[in-house]
């Protein structure tokens, strides 16, 4: 058996199996330097799985958690359309949890065992979700600035080395493109209304300018995985640049709505081509990294409490399916646990290339 | 008039409802299926209230008294099988009507055949969670038990006829139970026993009779909008 033997291979057998560890190595890194995609059945260093696994587990779970902010207002919409768009966007939210989920699930893991990893605070989310929405207006600022600074971050993950991530995110980032410019109208709408709704977009943008910024993460003489990330094409650009990128952005954006962006160092640097900005209060994001933000706790409650009060739920759903599968549960080929909900795998991404 | 403010009101109603289970789901997919539901609920009370009205001065400057949802649709969501029931309730009745008012001449007819694929879609998906919870384990089992015999009392009244909706209110009570009979028969339930209305609950919520959990809800549904009158969002 093949288990068997191969720990006992031939007298040369170590030998062979350094030269084909070194064949593939060579083949992945030519592959990725030629800027083709890694699939899921090809060779790929443990290093570069788990890196990937962590940050699509990462990116998964801020979609899951990330609903929790929106959705807190959904009840109270203050318009039939606007409840409406926000319901959508909730809704897409959760799509986009099951894509990424998908796409890690081609790495070897689960989403069953990535939702325990959460739960158990093992796995990170965004630092932005641990803030509240106080107000209507945060709604909009969430849409504008922090849909933006993920668009900003995941474009250039359509190019990523890794083929089910990148066609995940094209996916992913048409449809934050579409909730970033509702965010933006939301706000416009209230920047042009009566001063006490003025007021409101003010004081969402005056809370979630900085927070936003931060979730471009570290800076990069900080940012402990950024340069094998970027060797390996999984990132293309630093957390510094991009956060950069995101500034300029948002500048004129912010005079076309009539707001202002609360920091005093915030000025047009000619000799740069780009703006300065203030400094960051990295003790503030360490600390929410920390799990001492606003909401930590409670968005890690609401998610585990979702779960556990679900478990009859996917418990009754996985023995309907053991008793009505096409085979009695005695011949059944598929392994026990099979067909339950949780463990359906959800459509995966189509297999569309990136065109950003 | 009458009508079309009872069919939205139930549809604005329901699709709160919903609503409020976002980010509680038991599984992902239904958060998406959940969300799903109420937004097609929500656009058809748009088209609804919009022929009565301006559709947020409805929705948000009525008080309680004058709303004219049925009673069933402003039920708490309770757990998964408490929802999953009052889903089940509504859907099939909202299929039968909408199918009869598709084929028939009313201001209805262009908004039912659009909407009959959507609640064809909200049977399925309340059929098919109600055969896995009733024919699940036995805790879902019960579950599902008792979401159903709880909720049973306000299904009188969603068979009353509704002034204004010219169907043929007979035929569709006598299809609801057929149908409701027929999934419940299949997820091995008993057809909850006991008074189908009373006093209070038949069509009691159609004259804005309603029960106590439904003014908190629209409490909290309708304070922004109320806090800034005039405003436009």
């Amino acid at each position: 058996m093949a288990t068997v033997t191969a720990g006992r291979q031939a007298p040369d057998g170590a030998d062979a199996a350094a030269a084909r560890e070194d064949g593939r190595t060579a083949s992945f890194n030519a592959t990725v330097a030629a800027d083709e995609r890694i699939e899921p059945r090809d060779w790929m260093p443990d290093a570069y799985r788990d890196s990937l696994v962590r940050q699509m587990a990462q990116h998964a779970h801020s979609e899951i958690i990330g609903m929790q902010p929106e959705a807190n207002w959904i009840t109270r919409a203050p318009s039939l359309r606007r409840k409406a768009i926000l319901m959508a966007k909730v809704q897409d939210e959760a799509g986009h949890g099951l894509y990424l989920y998908s796409a890690a699930e081609t790495l070897g893991t689960s989403r069953a065992e990535l939702l325990d990893k959460l739960h158990a605070g093992r796995q990170r989310y965004s630092s932005i979700f641990n803030y509240p929405t106080l107000t209507w207006a945060d709604v909009g600022a969430i849409g504008w600035l922090v849909d933006g600074a993920a668009i900003t971050n995941q474009v250039p993950l359509c190019r990523c080395s890794y083929g089910p991530y990148a066609r995940a995110m094209v996916r992913i980032c048409k449809e934050e493109s579409f909730h970033q410019r509702q965010g933006y109208e939301l706000l416009l709408t209230l920047s042009r209304g009566t001063p006490a709704q003025h007021a409101m977009a003010q004081d969402a943008v005056d809370r979630w300018w900085w927070p936003s910024l931060m979730m471009f993460g570290p800076p990069d003489d900080e940012s402990a995985h950024s340069a094998q990330s970027m060797a390996w094409k999984i990132k293309r650009h630093s957390n510094d640049e991009l956060r950069q990128r995101f500034v300029d952005i948002c500048v004129p954006q912010a005079e076309a709505l009539g707001l202002t962006l609360p920091d005093p160092d915030l000025r047009w640097n000619d000799a740069r081509g780009r703006h300065d900005f203030g400094p960051i209060d990295w003790t503030e994001f360490q600390e929410v990294l920390r799990g001492n933000g606003p909401c930590n706790d409670q968005r890690l409650a609401q998610r585990r409490r979702a779960h556990e009060e679900g478990a009859w739920v996917r418990d009754a759903a996985a023995a309907y399916a053991t008793k009505h599968a096409p085979h009695p549960p005695g011949e059944d080929p598929s392994p026990s646990g099979a067909g339950t909900v949780a463990d359906t795998p959800t459509t995966p991404a189509p297999d569309t290339e990136a065109t950003a | 008039m009458a009508g079309a403010l009872a069919l939205g009101d139930d549809a604005l109603v329901l699709s709160h409802r919903l609503g409020e289970w976002a980010g509680h789901a038991p599984v992902l997919e239904e958060e998406v299926a959940l969300a799903n539901i109420a937004l097609d609920l929500l656009g058809q009370a748009r088209v609804l209230l919009s022929l009565v009205g301006d559709e947020d001065a409805l929705a948000y400057l009525r008080e309680e008294r004058a709303f004219r949802n049925t009673q069933l649709v402003e039920q708490e969501n309770g757990d998964f099988a408490r929802t999953v029931a009052r889903q089940l309730y509504f859907s099939v009745y909202q299929r039968l009507l909408y199918e009869r008012l598709a084929a028939g001449r009313s201001e209805f007819r262009a908004l039912a055949a659009k909407a009959v694929k959507e609640v064809a879609y909200h049977q399925d998906h309340a059929e098919q969670w109600t055969l896995r919870l009733g024919d699940g384990t036995g805790e879902s089992h019960r579950r599902m038990r008792e979401g159903l015999d709880g909720l049973w009392k306000f299904t009188g009244e969603l068979l009353q006829p509704v002034e204004g909706v010219d169907v043929d209110w007979q035929s569709l009570g006598e299809d609801w139970l057929a149908t409701v009979t027929d999934v419940l028969e299949r997820a091995t339930l008993p057809l909850p026993t006991g008074p189908r209305s009373g006093a209070w609950t038949a069509g009691a919520g159609r004259q804005g009779l309603h029960t106590e959990p439904f003014g908190r809800m629209i409490a909290e549904m309708q304070h922004l909008h109320r806090s800034h009158p005039g405003a436009s969002w």
